[in-house]
């Protein structure tokens, strides 16, 4: 078995932003492990512009954007291993993969997860009707056309308000497909700003808030499909049932990270992110086992995800100096059920630490906790968009940070650099969001 | 005449609001809010005036094997004359092996914007 000081898991943006990082900080045994053939993940599909204008200042596509990462890990001689599959993790860091040249278990003493996220299917949202050719989820139907130069369809419908959705209306349009319309089941867009702009409202794609396909229909391509209008509680209302026909039906509705390496690791989850719960150094509940990027939480923009790996990097770093850092105690006892998943992440914090909690108006926070050694970035989102509000932290009655902002929406994250000076206690963190 | 921009020249894509009048010269702006930086401007006066965009696609490469390399404008080009350059990218046919920032075609159209690689095909293809 060969061991590593850090197998990071992934060759995405995340993995290596983490990897160059490490290695500029004196970090020389590295492995990076990626499935595909080459390192860069989504950003080798993304051809769009718009990467790196807060990390570089300019607009870049993605290849561009990966290939900035690819060509300085190889300058810096950091080994990736492509077409390789990590297939098991576990607690003690042992690594196992798969590649043409067979299985190889790896001792890492530090593992970085960067394995990204997934899209959600028409089967997660459970659409009924017909199984036939022509649904695409929006990332599948963008590989086909920029990495494998298929074309998907003539006519198409798209259900979600997600970037990469969003994008690839614009992109099915230039390419001559007539893109009918894009129907959002929430009241509100999951995409920003600027890409309904540029994406649809530019070449007239109407967007229909609270709305869903409520029926597939064809025989083996498909043929057309039914939408409806929603109430309140998402549910299709009878009567508001239209046809709209199309051969193709793109679907992006929304992006999970993906946690089955971490879980196997005994990696424990925060149902809200559906990512691994960690401190203010990345790492998770799982001594040595740190993750960022899109498999902690899913991002907007690629270079928060830079960030992020990097400001990993520092803690790895770190850890590998004595093999610990403050960590967590989780033991076998204080899982006290056998569910890896747990409803309320800030009540979970180990003594040792300061739990973070979010009022309802906030979807979640990451960290979960902190030990309040050290500076670090609270990322959160919220619920509904809302105007004119106000982001405040607070332990007990004292208020430590606020933030006040013209508008928050749910499609963009919020990041509120905190200093460990400005904690007043070892009371809990409690994220309230302020509106009229 | 009241007039809301989402400003497209970075990610936070602001809100702007522009009190806007009509002239013999074209639309003014008489006040302007909501934008964090200087870009806000510059855009809602393009946007009043010609709307400009990138455009960013695919073209075929031929090496060893057949494959496809992404491409992006270096400047934005009129809104309205975005299906032209695609049209004209349509025709494109590179020889592998090319590499990023690779001139594709030069002042395409004539509309003082270069078209260049975005992602590099080696000989073989890949």
């Amino acid at each position: 078995m060969t061991a590593h000081d850090v197998i990071i898991i992934g060759g995405g943006p995340a993995g290596l932003a983490a990897a160059i990082e490490l290695k500029r900080l004196g970090v020389a045994d590295i492995l990076i492990l990626e499935r595909e053939k080459d390192p860069g993940g989504i950003l080798r599909q993304c051809i769009h512009d718009g990467f790196g204008l807060h990390r570089f200042n300019e607009s870049l596509s993605g290849p561009e954007y990966a290939a900035r990462f690819i060509d300085q890990a190889k300058e810096m001689e950091i080994e990736c291993l492509t077409n390789t599959s990590v297939l098991e993790i576990t607690s003690g860091k042992q690594v196992t993969a798969a590649s043409p040249q067979g299985m190889t278990t790896y001792q890492a003493r530090a593992v970085v997860l960067a394995m990204g996220c997934r899209e959600r299917t028409r089967e997660a949202i459970r659409i009924p009707g017909s199984r036939l050719a022509g649904v695409y989820t929006a990332g599948v139907a963008q590989s086909y056309l920029n990495l494998k130069n298929i074309m998907i369809g003539r006519s198409a419908v798209i259900l979600g308000s997600g970037d990469i959705g969003l994008i690839m209306a614009r992109r099915l349009t230039l390419e001559g497909a007539q893109v009918k319309a894009v129907f959002e089941i929430q009241p509100h867009a999951n995409g920003l700003p600027r890409n309904i702009e540029q994406c649809l409202n530019d070449f007239n794609i109407p967007l229909f808030l609270s709305h869903t396909v409520t029926n597939i229909k064809g025989r083996n391509r498909l043929e057309g499909v039914t939408v409806s209008q929603v109430d309140d509680n998402l549910r299709p209302i009878p009567g508001t049932e239209k046809d709209y026909a199309c051969d193709t039906l793109i679907i992006s509705v929304g992006l999970i990270p993906e946690n089955e390496l971490s879980e196997m690791a005994g990696v424990i989850l925060d149902p809200r992110t559906h990512g691994p719960i960690v401190d203010e150094n990345y790492q998770t509940t799982v001594s040595g086992i740190f993750a960022a990027g899109n498999v902690l939480q899913v991002h907007d923009l690629v270079d928060f995800v830079s960030l992020e790996a990097e400001r990993l990097a520092m803690s790895v770093a770190g850890y590998l100096e004595t093999d610990t850092l403050l960590s967590a105690d989780f033991s076998k006892d204080s899982i006290k059920t056998s569910t890896k998943k747990i409803n309320k992440p800030a009540d979970f914090a180990p003594a040792e630490f300061i739990p973070i909690e979010a009022d309802q108006s906030i979807a979640f926070t990451v960290p979960q906790y902190v030990s309040g050694q050290a500076d670090f970035i609270l990322s959160l989102r919220v619920r509904h968009p809302v105007r004119n509000c106000q982001i405040v932290l607070q332990q007990g009655d004292q208020i430590i940070r606020s933030v006040k902002l013209r508008k928050a929406i749910p499609a963009e994250m919020i990041q509120i650099p905190i200093k460990s000076g400005d904690l007043v206690s070892r009371e809990k963190i409690t994220a309230v969001l302020e509106y009229e | 005449m009241n007039r809301t921009f989402i400003c497209i020249a970075c990610p936070v894509g602001c809100e702007i609001e522009a009190r806007i009048e009509e002239s013999s010269e074209g639309p003014i702006i008489l006040e302007i809010a909501g934008a964090n930086c200087i870009r806000g401007r510059t855009y809602v006066e393009n946007e009043l005036k010609n709307p400009t965009r990138i455009v960013t696609s695919s073209v075929r490469v031929t090496g060893e094997n057949i494959s496809i390399t992404s491409v992006r404008l270096t400047a934005p080009v009129p809104r309205n004359r975005m299906m032209d350059v695609i049209e004209e990218l349509r025709k494109v046919r590179l020889t592998a092996p090319v590499s990023i920032g690779q001139i594709v075609i030069q002042n395409i159209l004539g509309l003082g914007s270069d078209v260049i690689v975005t992602k590099p095909v080696d000989i073989s293809g890949v």
